[in-house]
C-alpha cells in the first residue's frame, strides 16, 4: 500500500513527495525554535512550531517547501511557525527556485498567539504575490486531516495552483465556526458527510477552487505538483479580471442552491448523490466531461 | 508543565553515525522525541517537558528501562510530550534509536 | 372451586380495555397514552424493548406521558437501560423495581438514582440470565416491543435488528401477557414473518422509526500502533498456537484491530482457514476485509449494525438471512451460540485486579454486563470436544483422573495497561467493590471472574494464566504485563523473569514479533472509506463515520 497523505506526518510528506534524499531543512528542530507564548498556557512546544520548511528536488526541479504538521495544535499559525514560512518564502524570492510548494494543514490560527499568526497570514499573502509576480509558481497541496481552514483556507486562494485529495477541505470558517455562530439547523458539523460535500475535495474541484483532484497517496500528490508547477497561470491584471468575472459568474449561477449536490447537478452532474463515492480515477472522468470547472483564473 | 533530566552512563555507545533524529508528533497522547549525537560515547541524558505533572517516576522508569535495552550511549534526547502513555513513549524512544543507528 | 384461569380473564380484560383505543389491533401513535393506560396495571411486570442496539422509542415516551395516577409501581424488566426516558419513569412514580442486564450511556444515571433510593434495584443480570428469569420469575405481564413493519393482523417483520424480540414476545405471549409492538410503518404483507400476528396484540404506527445505536462501528483511523501490536501478540500467540476457530469478540478497539490484522499478518502467517473462521458476532464493519479475503466461514448476530444491511443480504453464504434476504439476528441464540459453541472469547475491560477479576464499572457508574460475562465464562455444561478446547483444559492441569479431564474455554482480556486519561487498568482493587458497597449491592457487578480468565494480553507481553500454579505465580504473571501501572512497577523481576522462561509470561520478542513493526500500514483498511471499497460499495456507513 503507498504512504497515505492524510495519515503522513509532515516530516513523511516531505521526505516522500521530494526526490529521495535531496530535502534540506532550515531551522530544523535541532535549533529548538520554539514558540515562546505556549508555556504561558501550560501547553507543550513543537521542536519546530509544527511545521518543516527547507529546499530539495522534485523531479530534478529546484523548490523551496513548507509542510505543516496538522496534529500538532491543529496545524495552527503561531508566532514561529509563521515566520518560518514567511522566511522561506521571502528566501525564495531571493534565491529563485523552479517552484514553492506549500503543503497545508491548518486549522487557522493558534489562538494563544493570535495577533502573530494573523500578521502572518497577511505577510505570508504579500510574500505569496510578490514570488507569482516574479514569475515563480507557488503550488498549494491539501489533503491532511486537519485540513486548509482559516488563514489557511485565505493563503490557498493566493496560490497558482491548488491540488486537494478526499480527506483535505477548504475553506475559511470551519463546520464548527459556522455551527457555533449559525445553529446546527444551518449547518450540523457532526454531519460529516454534509462537512465534506460542502468543504471537500471534490466540491472545491467541481466548483474551480482547486485545480487536482488526487488519490490519498503521497505518489498521487507528487504527481500532481509536478502538472501544477509546469502550468502556473500568469500572475497579472488580466488573470485577476478573469478570476472576479469567474467568482461573479460562479455566485449568479449558483447562490440560490442550498446544498452542494444542487450545485452539482447544476454543473450537469447527472448523479450528483453519486459523486462522494467516486473514485479519483472516475470523478476525473466526470469533471473532463464538465464545462467550466477548469481555467486559468485565479 | 513538568520538566525532567535523567543523565545514564552506558555500557557502550549507540551503534551508528547519523547526528540527528526526530520522531513523533507533539499531539494529544503522543510524544515528539528529538536524538542528538553529542555526547560522549559512554553517556545519555533524556530531557522530558510535560503538560501532565506527577508522572516523574514512572518516566524515570521508561528512560531506565530504554538505556539498559538499547545502550543508547552518546545520544542526546529530548522529549516533548503531549500526555503519551508509558507503552507509546518506549516506542517512540525505540524508534528514534532506530533511526539513530540507521534504520533497517 | 380453584379459577386456574385468573391470569387468562385480566388477560382478556386488558386487551378489551385496550381495544377501545384501537381499530382492529391497529393503534394510532397520537392514542399510545391512552392504549397503555388502559392495558397497563399498577405493579405490573413490564419488558419495554431497549435492546443494545434498537429501541422501543415511541412506546418509551407514550409510558413516560402515562398518568402516574394511573400507572404506577412497574417493575421493568428489560435488557437495554438506553434512554433517558427509560429512566425518567422512575423519577415519575410510573416505574419503582428495575431488573437489567446492559445501560452503557445511562450508567452514571442509574448510579446515582440507585444511591438515591428512586430505585429498587432486582439485580443486574447478563442477557442470558435476565432471560432466563423471563420464563421463571420475571414473566412480563405487558411486553413494548419494537419491529420494522407489520400487518392488520399483527404479523411483524423485525428487521436485522431482530435481538430481543422473539424471547421477550415467548416468554409473554405463551403466560398471559399483552404484546404492543411499534413499528416503522403498517403494510399489506410483511417481508418475513419474525414473530406470528398470534402473539401481537397491538401494533403502533410509530411517528418516526425506531432508534438504533451504531454501537458496534470502530472507525479504522483510531486505531493505534499500540492496539496493532497487542493485535499481532493475539494473532501469533494465541489464535495460532490454539487452532481457534469458533470466536467471538468484543467491540473495542484491539478487537477491530485483530479483524483488520486477518488478510494481512494472519494471511503472512498462512493462518487462512485454519484460525477466525466460525463466529458468534455482530456485523462489525471491520470484519468485511475478512470476509471478503475468504477467512471467514460462517457468522451469526446478537443484531445488526447500521449500514451493514446490503453487505449482509448480498452475502447470504456468510450471515443467517431470511427468505427476504435480510439479516436475521437473535439475541438469545447468539449468546447461547457465543457460550456454548465458541472456544474463545476475547475483550477489553477497564480494570484488571491482582487475581485476575476484571469490572468496567467505576466508582459512579453501573454500567452494566450486556454478553461479555456469558461468553467470557468457562460453561460448565459443555460436553463437545475441540482441540482448542482440550489443550487449554490441559494446560490447566489439575488433581484427579486425566481421562476425566474436561477442556477449557478460552477467556482473554485484551488490555491496554493505561486508559484514557493515563488511568491505569492494572488496580489492587477494583472500584466495583467500593461501588458495591456503596449503593448496597449484594453482589459486586465483576465482568469476568478471575477463574473464568485464561489470559492477559497487554502492549507488554501475554500472561498465561492457565499455566499459573498457584495465586503467587498468577500475582506476578499480572503485575508481569501490567507494563509501567504501580501494579506492574511493583512486580518482582526475578519471579517474571522465572515464568517467561516457562512460557507464562511471553514477550513481543518472545514471539518473533519486533514492536517496531506494529505500524498501521499492516491495517487491511485503514479508514471507513477502505472498508466502503472492500464492500464494493454495499456498506453504506452513517454520516457521522464519513469523511467524502
Amino acid at each position: 500500500m503507498s504512504l497515505s497523505w492524510y495519515e503522513a506526518s509532515a516530516r513523511q510528506r516531505v521526505a516522500a513527495l521530494l526526490d529521495a534524499g535531496s530535502f534540506e531543512e532550515f531551522v530544523g528542530p535541532e535549533q529548538r525554535a520554539m514558540s515562546p507564548h505556549l508555556p504561558l498556557f501550560d501547553l507543550p512546544r513543537a521542536f519546530d512550531d509544527g511545521i518543516v520548511v527547507g529546499r530539495g528536488r522534485l523531479d530534478g526541479r529546484a523548490v523551496y517547501l513548507a509542510a505543516q504538521e496538522g496534529r500538532f495544535m491543529g496545524g495552527a499559525f503561531g508566532e514561529v511557525h509563521g515566520a518560518k514560512l514567511v522566511g522561506l518564502l521571502r528566501a525564495a524570492l531571493t534565491e529563485t527556485p523552479d517552484a514553492v510548494l506549500i503543503l497545508f494543514d491548518t486549522g487557522g490560527v493558534r489562538l494563544q498567539e493570535a495577533n502573530a499568526g494573523e500578521t502572518a497570514i497577511a505577510e505570508t499573502m504579500r510574500a505569496i504575490a510578490d514570488l507569482r509576480r516574479a514569475g515563480i509558481p507557488v503550488v498549494g497541496l491539501v489533503g491532511g486531516r486537519a485540513g486548509c481552514f482559516g488563514g489557511g483556507g485565505l493563503i490557498a486562494g493566493t496560490c497558482s495552483r491548488l491540488a486537494v485529495s478526499e480527506g483535505g477541505r477548504i475553506s475559511v470558517s470551519g463546520p464548527e465556526v459556522i455551527e457555533t455562530n449559525k445553529g446546527a439547523e444551518e449547518f450540523d458539523s457532526k454531519d460529516r458527510a454534509l462537512v465534506w460535500r460542502t468543504m471537500g475535495g471534490k466540491h472545491r474541484r467541481l466548483t474551480g477552487g482547486a485545480d487536482v483532484f488526487c488519490d490519498d497517496t503521497v505518489a498521487a500528490f507528487r504527481a500532481a505538483a509536478l502538472d501544477l508547477v509546469g502550468r502556473a497561470p500568469a500572475f497579472d491584471l488580466a488573470t485577476l479580471e478573469a478570476e472576479q468575472a469567474r467568482l461573479e459568474a460562479r455566485i449568479a449561477r449558483f447562490g440560490d442552491c442550498r446544498d452542494a449536490t444542487a450545485i452539482w447537478a447544476r454543473l450537469g452532474v447527472n448523479d450528483p448523490a453519486g459523486v462522494p463515492a467516486l473514485s479519483a480515477a472516475d470523478f476525473d472522468g466526470l469533471v473532463a466531461g464538465l464545462e467550466g470547472t477548469t481555467h486559468d483564473a485565479r | 508543565m513538568e520538566s525532567f533530566t535523567f543523565r545514564h552512563t552506558t555500557q557502550k555507545p549507540l551503534a551508528g553515525t547519523k547526528a540527528q533524529a526526530i520522531t513523533g508528533v507533539v499531539a494529544s497522547g503522543n510524544l515528539e522525541v528529538l536524538l542528538e549525537r553529542v555526547l560522549p560515547a559512554d553517556q545519555c541524558t533524556i530531557e522530558i517537558a510535560t503538560p501532565v505533572v506527577g508522572y516523574g517516576d514512572v518516566w524515570e522508569a521508561v528512560a531506565a528501562d530504554f538505556v539498559a535495552r538499547t545502550q543508547p550511549g552518546g545520544l542526546r534526547i529530548a522529549i516533548n510530550d503531549g500526555g503519551a502513555r508509558p507503552d507509546t513513549v518506549s516506542l517512540r524512544l525505540a524508534q528514534g534509536a532506530r533511526l539513530m543507528e540507521g534504520g533497517r | 372451586m380453584t379459577d386456574w384461569r385468573k391470569q387468562r380473564t385480566a388477560r382478556d380484560e386488558r386487551i378489551a380495555a385496550g381495544r377501545a383505543h384501537a381499530s382492529g389491533k391497529v393503534v394510532r401513535h397520537e392514542a399510545v397514552v391512552e392504549l397503555l393506560e388502559a392495558v397497563l396495571r399498577p405493579g405490573d411486570r413490564v419488558c419495554l424493548e431497549g435492546d443494545n442496539q434498537k429501541q422501543a422509542d415511541c412506546l418509551a415516551r407514550g409510558l413516560g406521558a402515562c398518568d402516574p395516577g394511573k400507572v404506577h409501581d412497574l417493575h421493568m424488566v428489560q435488557s437495554g437501560i438506553v434512554l433517558p426516558e427509560h429512566l425518567d419513569v422512575f423519577e415519575t412514580g410510573i416505574a419503582r423495581r428495575l431488573d437489567y442486564s446492559y445501560s452503557g450511556p445511562q450508567g452514571a444515571r442509574i448510579a446515582k438514582m440507585l444511591y438515591g433510593g428512586q430505585i429498587e434495584l432486582g439485580a443486574v443480570h447478563t442477557y442470558l440470565e435476565l432471560f432466563a428469569r423471563y420464563f421463571i420469575d420475571l414473566t412480563p405481564n405487558v411486553a413494548l416491543i419494537a419491529g420494522v413493519s407489520a400487518d392488520r393482523a399483527g404479523n411483524l417483520y423485525t428487521g436485522p435488528n431482530t435481538e430481543d424480540t422473539p424471547t421477550v414476545v415467548e416468554a409473554t405471549a405463551f403466560k398471559n401477557g399483552v404484546v404492543i409492538a411499534q413499528v416503522n410503518q403498517i403494510v399489506d404483507t410483511v417481508p418475513r414473518v419474525d414473530i406470528p400476528g398470534d402473539r401481537i396484540d397491538f401494533v403502533v404506527e410509530a411517528d418516526k422509526p425506531f432508534y438504533v445505536e451504531p454501537l458496534f462501528t470502530r472507525d479504522p483511523a483510531a486505531v493505534t500502533e499500540t492496539q496493532i501490536l497487542m493485535a499481532m501478540m493475539a494473532i501469533k500467540g494465541i489464535y495460532a498456537e490454539y487452532g481457534i476457530r469458533r470466536l467471538n469478540h468484543g467491540i473495542g478497539f484491539g478487537t477491530a484491530a485483530i479483524e483488520l490484522l486477518l488478510p494481512t499478518f494472519a494471511e503472512k502467517l498462512g493462518l487462512k482457514g485454519k484460525i477466525a473462521t466460525n463466529w458468534a458476532l455482530n456485523p462489525h464493519p471491520t470484519l468485511i476485509p475478512a470476509i471478503e479475503s475468504g477467512f471467514v466461514e460462517q457468522v451469526h448476530c446478537f443484531g445488526s449494525e447500521v449500514g451493514m444491511d446490503r453487505y449482509i443480504a448480498a452475502r447470504p453464504d456468510i450471515f443467517f438471512t431470511g427468505a427476504d434476504g435480510s439479516l436475521r439476528s437473535n439475541r438469545a441464540f447468539c449468546q447461547t451460540a457465543g457460550l456454548y459453541a465458541c472456544d474463545l472469547f476475547i475483550g477489553s475491560t477497564l480494570q484488571i485486579d491482582l487475581q485476575g477479576h476484571s469490572s468496567t464499572v467505576t466508582t459512579n457508574r453501573v454500567a452494566g454486563f450486556g454478553g461479555a460475562p456469558n461468553m467470557g465464562s468457562d460453561p460448565h455444561g459443555r460436553r463437545h470436544p475441540s482441540d482448542t478446547w482440550m489443550k487449554a483444559g490441559r494446560e490447566a492441569g489439575g488433581t484427579g483422573d486425566p481421562a476425566l479431564r474436561r477442556g477449557r474455554k478460552l477467556v482473554v482480556q485484551l488490555v491496554e495497561t493505561f486508559g484514557d486519561g493515563l488511568v491505569p487498568a492494572f488496580v489492587e482493587h477494583l472500584d466495583a467493590l467500593e461501588l458495591a458497597k456503596k449503593i448496597g449491592l449484594e453482589l459486586a457487578p465483576v465482568m469476568v471472574y478471575a477463574d473464568d480468565v485464561t489470559h492477559i494480553v497487554t502492549e507488554e507481553g501475554i500472561a498465561n494464566l492457565l499455566l499459573c500454579r498457584d495465586a503467587d505465580e498468577r500475582e506476578q504473571a499480572i503485575r508481569g504485563v501490567a507494563g509501567y501501572t504501580e501494579v506492574g512497577r511493583g512486580r518482582d523481576r526475578a519471579k517474571v523473569e522465572a515464568l517467561r522462561a516457562r512460557g507464562i509470561v511471553r514477550r513481543p520478542e518472545d514471539l518473533g514479533i519486533e514492536p517496531l513493526d506494529a505500524d498501521r500500514s499492516l491495517l487491511a483498511a485503514r479508514s471507513i472509506k477502505d472498508l466502503v471499497h472492500w464492500s464494493g460499495g454495499l456498506y453504506e456507513p452513517p454520516a457521522r463515520f464519513r469523511n467524502w
